[in-house]
């Protein structure tokens, strides 16, 4: 198909290319402030580039997010491999092994990830701290386990809709139970649920706060209550923020970047159902 | 046979840890937020290991909607629903918008995706924080205008005090039922044509009846406060809304982008044949074919509005009244006031309204997945 040059086509592609410098402002606003020293940073000047490259704002802004950076990563892999696992087992049970009432047991499920999560957060503080896991770690792992094992569940039960019944039945015929068929059949087969369900986990584990600044303690804080932190203090000039706005960012960034295509598949699936 | 039954049972009790797990942390913590919000905890007393708690049945909400002190929450629930509606109308319609310009196939258009969903990926705090540098009163945003030649914008985005839209809390009753009159009637009116009948019996008498009453006699309904209390649009809110709609216009993007890519193309040439400009085929064929995507986003996005706290804690901080959310209120109430009754109260509200079209939600894709069998 040969295109030709109209007028239309000119006016697609003026008025992607003024979306496209809208939808970059923030990062290069980001970027150059980050860049710049301390005293250069005024407000009538804010978008000019920065006359030094002054990589320093990272290395302090590293410096003082680096306790929460190490928290959440912990966080972030722990929490991701725990409701990742329980979320194929599930979904594994919801798509092959429907059982009376199992879907509505899935429908209340879901039910689960579109909560406010105001409405538990007072009981889950509670019970966090009579269970002596409130302010570490362990308890905003577990919080963050549960309530993905409704979006987990889906992913894996939408992926496990492709794996033909058939191969299933062939295989039970064969005598393989019910883990067997699992750790043999299905469980090789879901390497792609297991990097869309991951990093879609990952992305959202990073990016919380409400949990991180109501149930962790100072020390424990992740990386976004750290930010917030740094980015509240008025005295601070705006390279430090900009800076750790940057490095908090970069994780998610580079998996978008890089595993796109997963991404928005994972993006797809916790929206559009079947 | 003895085999399989065998089998079904592993099933289950794989399951069970988690509808456990699930059962406890969703449906009995929301049971305990409610019997929280019907109780009295005497202020500081929810630090205390074993707090004393008085059963005061709806007391704390009559507080947040009528009481003296809690103006403050009232302006956080209007606030709440000019953010809802406006995420609404931007993030679906610039998304639906740039997924038309990419379904044309522009060159590059892997960058140009990439570019419009990043925002996306970003924490809510990153986003915020940012955007409090862009939107600073004497730069950022407002010194755009100078590059090209203009006038500096001498707009507050955080910090105004304006307020338009403004209608007074007193006549929250008369309010409330013009709004469902008017939402029968849009009902009525979108149902006309399919079945005009059952579209006049059930939506639009009704809702021109319950309008007229209203106006009538609305002197007769009792008045919410004592007193005049403004609450409106905020055009501090402004500045919140544009970060939002930046961050999520991208994820309409994508759906739509999904949406369109999965219309055939022979669909597409059949109404071209028939005619149809571009503008046609999107108007009347490709955006009432994705009717159940429009919902799926609007549903997230309703709820990503109802949430929004991280947003609004880092752009505005937790202590300015005019941008708050009553989910960033639930916070302050709770954690900084150590009222946990009030916030439970809060938090209860938030959940009946995002419950009012996330249940129905849920059913009808339920019903589908049985049929669906």
């Amino acid at each position: 198909m040969t295109r030709r040059i109209s007028y239309g086509t000119i006016l697609l592609y003026l008025v992607l290319t003024v979306l496209v410098v809208v939808y970059l402002l923030p990062a290069y606003m980001a970027l150059v402030t980050a860049l710049k020293l301390p005293d250069e940073i005024t407000l009538p000047r804010a978008w000019e580039l920065p006359t030094a490259m002054n990589w320093g704002s990272f290395s302090e802004a590293l410096a003082l997010l680096k306790p929460n950076l190490v928290n959440s990563v912990i966080l972030t892999i722990c929490a991701t491999a725990l409701s990742t696992v329980l979320g194929s087992l599930n979904g594994y049970v919801f798509s092959k092994w429907k059982f009376k009432g199992s879907e509505v047991i899935f429908t209340l499920f879901l039910f689960g990830m579109f909560i406010p999560y105001q409405v538990i957060l007072i009981p889950l503080f509670q019970t966090l701290r009579a269970m002596h896991l409130y302010g570490g770690l362990p308890g905003l792992i577990l919080a963050h386990v549960v309530y993905g094992l409704p979006i987990t569940s889906l992913i894996f039960r939408n992926f496990y809709a492709q794996i033909p019944t058939a191969l299933i039945e062939s295989a039970r015929l064969d005598g393989a139970g019910f883990f067997s068929i699992y750790t043999r059949i299905v469980f090789p087969l879901s390497i792609p649920g297991f990097v869309v369900t991951s990093l879609w986990q990952f992305t959202q584990i990073w990016n919380e706060f409400l949990w991180g600044i109501c149930l962790t303690r100072h020390s424990e804080n992740p990386i976004t209550v750290g930010l917030a932190q740094l980015a509240g203090g008025q005295a601070v000039s705006w390279n430090l923020p900009m800076a750790g706005s940057i490095l908090a960012a970069i994780p998610v960034l580079c998996i978008y970047i890089f595993l796109g295509r997963y991404f928005i598949r994972g993006l797809l699936a916790g929206s559009v159902k079947e | 046979m003895r085999e399989v039954s065998r089998d079904r049972m592993k099933a289950v009790i794989a399951l069970l840890p988690s509808v456990i797990l699930i059962g406890v942390f969703v449906y009995g913590f929301i049971g305990n937020t409610v019997w929280i919000s019907l109780t009295d905890w005497r202020g500081g007393a929810a630090l205390s290991e074993n707090p004393v708690k008085n059963f005061v049945g709806f007391e704390n909400y009559v507080e947040l909607f009528t009481g003296f002190l809690d103006g403050r929450f009232r302006q956080d629930l209007v606030n709440a629903v000019y953010y809802s509606i406006l995420l609404l109308a931007g993030a679906v319609g610039i998304g639906m918008f740039i997924a038309i310009l990419l379904d044309r196939k522009p060159r590059g258009e892997d960058f140009l995706r990439t570019v419009f969903l990043y925002p996306m990926s970003l924490s809510f705090i990153v986003t915020g924080t940012i955007w409090r540098w862009l939107l600073a009163p004497q730069g950022g945003v407002n010194i755009l205008p100078t590059y090209l030649g203009g006038e500096p914008l001498h707009f507050q985005w955080l910090s105004s005090m304006k307020t338009v839209l403004v209608f007074d809390w007193q006549n929250l009753f008369p309010i409330i039922l013009y709004a469902a009159a008017f939402v029968f009637i849009v009902l009525g009116l979108g149902k006309l044509r399919r079945d005009p009948g059952r579209a006049f019996k059930r939506y639009l008498v009704p809702g021109v009846v319950l309008g007229a009453v209203v106006w009538l006699f609305g002197d007769l309904l009792p008045r919410a406060l004592f007193m005049e209390e403004t609450h409106g649009f905020n055009l501090a809110t402004l500045g919140i809304i544009l970060a939002t709609i930046w961050q999520y216009s991208g994820y309409t993007m994508a759906l739509y982008l999904a949406g369109f890519n999965g219309i055939s193309q022979d669909l597409m040439d059949a109404a071209r044949l028939d005619g149809a400009s571009d503008f046609d085929y999107y108007v009347h064929v490709a955006i009432p074919m994705l009717k159940p995507i429009t919902i799926s986003a609007v549903i997230i996005l309703s709820h990503i509005s109802l949430k929004m706290f991280d947003l609004i804690f880092a752009m505005t901080g937790p202590d300015n009244a005019a941008t708050g959310h009553p989910a960033l209120n639930m916070y302050l109430t709770t954690f900084r006031a150590n009222d946990f009754a009030k916030g439970a109260a809060i938090a209860i509200v938030l959940f009946l309204v995002a419950g009012t079209f996330i249940i129905p939600y849920l059913v009808a894709s339920y019903r589908q997945r049985r049929n669906a069998r």
